[in-house]
Formats: C-alpha cells, structure tokens, sequence
C-alpha cells in the first residue's frame, strides 16, 4: 500500500509529538563530556520499532522541520536552524536514517519478536548506525581525527544501551498488545 | 512550552521571505566548507555580526544563541589545542561560531508559523496536492499531540504511583505509549467520520475496506 492513510498520518504526528515530550525530560549532565544525556534517542529508537521503517522514519522528518522552524524541542530547549550546524549535527540527521534501520530490522523480525531480537535492532540502528553517521560528521566539522572524535563518542554509549533495552522492552509490549506494523 | 526565539523587527531581513532566508543561510554554511580558509571565514565572520546589528538584534542575544553550544566548542577548541594548534583551533570555533549564529539569525527575524507556512507554500507548489495536504496536517496534528502526550504521561505517573512503582521506566514507557496510540486512532477515527480527508485518501480508504470485507 503506497499511499499515506489518515491512520499513518496521526500516528507520525503522534510519535514526532513522543520526541518533543522526551525533550523536555531533564537532561542527565555527566561531568567530562560535552553534550548531556537525553531521553531523546529513545524516541528515535520507539519511532522505528512501533511504526517501522518508513513512517518512523517520517515521523523523525516531521519533528526535525518543526525543530527547524524554531521551536525549541530538542533536548535543553533548543532550536531553530542553529542546531543543525553545530558540531553533532550529525546525530541529529542519523536519527532518520536510525529509526529507518531499526523499522527494518523489527519488522525482518516481526514474526518471531523477542527482547533479544528486538534489543538487537535497536542497538545496530540507534547506536551502531546512529554513530556511524555522526562520529564522521563531528570529526569533518570539526577537523578532528576520526579516532579521537570516536573515543569522545564512547561515554555516550552505556546510556545508549539502556535506552536501547527500555525501547526494546516497550517494543516488544507494543507488538504484542497494540501491533502497528502489519505482519508480513 | 512552545515559544520560539522570535525577536521583532522592521528590517528587511524581518521582510525577506523566509525560503529565500533558508536558501541563502545554506549556500553560506556551503561556502564555508568548500573554501576552508581563513580569507573566506572573516569576511562572512564579519558580514552576520553586520546583519545582526542591522537587524538590530541586541548583543545578549547573541550570546544566547551560543550558550546551548559552549561546552561542545570548548571541548573541540581543548582537543584542538592539544593535537593540532591554536591557529587551527581557533579557525575551526570560529567556523562553528559563524554557522550558528547565522542560522540564529534566520531563526531570530523568522516566524516559526512564517516559516511553517513558507513551507506548506513550497510543498502546495511542488508536491501533488493530496501529499502537501497530508504534510499539512501532520503539522496541526503533532501541534495537539504534544500537550495530549505529555496529559497522558501525567496520569500514567500519578497511577502507577499510587500503585507503588516510583520511577519505573517499564511501568510507565509502555502504558503511555499504548494510550496515546489508542488516542490516535481515535482521532483518526474522528477525521475520517466527519469527512476531512481528501478524496484520494477516501478512495485508499475504500480501497482498503472492501480488500478486508
């Protein structure tokens, strides 16, 4: 089915509408690293995992427009076209292509979803690809070696994957009690 | 919650339309990648500190606009420092301190409904009409979800409270999420039942309905 039904268009607006509520959670400062940690790639993860691939994917478009257009619902209330061109801009547009990645993943697995599969996709999305995406563009933006930019991303990590393993378990649940994603 | 940074003004960067803003900001931010040196960053450097005068933006703005990327700058300016050089070091923050500023600049004289309806303008022009309508309500959708969502997770955690789960992630992500996919669907029961839908959504609709019956 191509075409983009009422359902899937609320269902966007409803999970761009998760992103900006999770912004507004207190940020975890820890002493050491530049950026704090946000609830945010939760809702990255949650897009991909309960819509799937391509409507995660859009929902995570909507919220990045509405971002740009100025309103301040990234994490620490920020906004406007200025966050796209600082340096971790990168993380920013990588979570379209994380909640695209982890939709896939999930719903390769959907017929056999467990914790365990489900933790899988969310990590190769929401941490692996997520990173892959970002580490390079801090290190061009900001002329750093690759290597070094990656060792200042590694603190983020332990966050990463318990978030990955909350999204997981609500994924999971999702699946099971209110299935978006159309079995295969 | 929802305020933006618009700050007020006869200007004509107030009155330039707003795609043409977003347009220019771009081609700048290009320039400064592709020709990455400093006989390129002072003058661009030097021309938004002269827009935002004329803009008459005052100067605690500025510094506003920089504060959220302080400690990042800081620390790519320490490790620069440290591997490369001050003069590499500086050129690069300097860099990063010229692209948010300009881009500050955009979202300082721009509306965010201007620009949001700038936008909707764009996609009505050079999108099929049914796919602009579409944007266009998931923009007014998302405008109400964001108090229903944040509703929902009030109430969730004031139960699960009372049921004595004190910040339990698990008891409160799932139950939230499902109400407000519940909600949704409510809503979209509601559009489609007063007919707002356009009419080729009716016809996927349809489509749809008899392939179930």
């Amino acid at each position: 089915m191509a075409e983009v039904t009422i359902r899937n268009t609320v269902l966007m607006a409803l999970f761009a509408a998760i992103m900006a509520v999770l912004g507004a959670f207190p940020n975890i400062p820890v002493p050491g690293i530049p950026a704090p940690i946000t609830a945010q790639s939760l809702g990255v993860m949650l897009a991909g995992g309960i819509l799937g691939a391509r409507y995660g994917a859009l929902s995570l478009i909507l919220f990045l427009i509405l971002v740009a257009a100025g309103l301040p619902l990234l994490s620490g209330a920020r906004g406007g076209f200025a966050v796209f061109f600082g340096a971790t801009a990168g993380f920013l547009f990588g979570w379209v292509i994380a909640a695209f990645v982890i939709g896939l993943l999930i719903e390769k697995f959907w017929n056999r979803l467990n914790y365990f599969s489900a933790f899988l996709a969310c990590i190769i999305g929401g941490i692996i690809i997520l990173y892959a995406i970002g580490i390079p563009w801090v290190a061009y933006a900001a002329k750093i070696p690759l290597g070094k930019a990656f060792w200042g991303s590694v603190a983020y990590i332990p966050g990463d994957l318990i978030k990955a393993a909350i999204a997981s378990v609500v994924i999971v649940a999702v699946a099971k009690s209110y299935p978006i994603i159309q079995s295969k | 919650m929802l305020t933006s940074t618009y700050y007020a003004g006869q200007s004509f960067l107030h009155t330039t339309r707003p795609l043409f803003k977003v347009l220019a900001l771009f081609l700048v931010c290009t320039l400064l990648f592709v020709f990455d040196t400093w006989f390129v960053l002072t003058p661009i450097c030097l021309a938004v500190f002269g827009l935002y005068g004329i803009a008459g933006i005052p100067r605690s703005e500025i510094l506003l606009a920089l504060r959220p990327a302080f400690w990042m700058l800081l620390f790519i300016f320490i490790v620069q420092i440290y591997f490369e050089s001050l003069q590499l070091a500086s050129f690069v923050i300097l860099r990063f301190v010229t692209m948010i500023l300009a881009a500050s600049l955009l979202t300082l004289t721009t509306k965010t409904s201007d620009l949001i309806a700038a936008l909707e303008q764009f996609f009505n022009r050079f999108l099929p009409e049914h796919i602009a309508e579409t944007i266009s309500l998931a923009f007014s959708l998302c405008f109400r979800f964001i108090p229903l969502v944040r509703q929902t997770f009030d109430e969730v955690t004031e139960a699960q409270k009372a049921r004595g789960h004190h910040k339990d992630w698990r008891a409160l992500a799932t139950p939230t999420i499902i109400r407000t996919l519940k909600s949704a669907d409510e809503i979209s029961q509601a559009i489609i039942a007063r007919s707002v839908e356009t009419s080729h959504l009716s016809a996927a609709n349809e489509r749809r309905d008899r392939e179930h019956s």
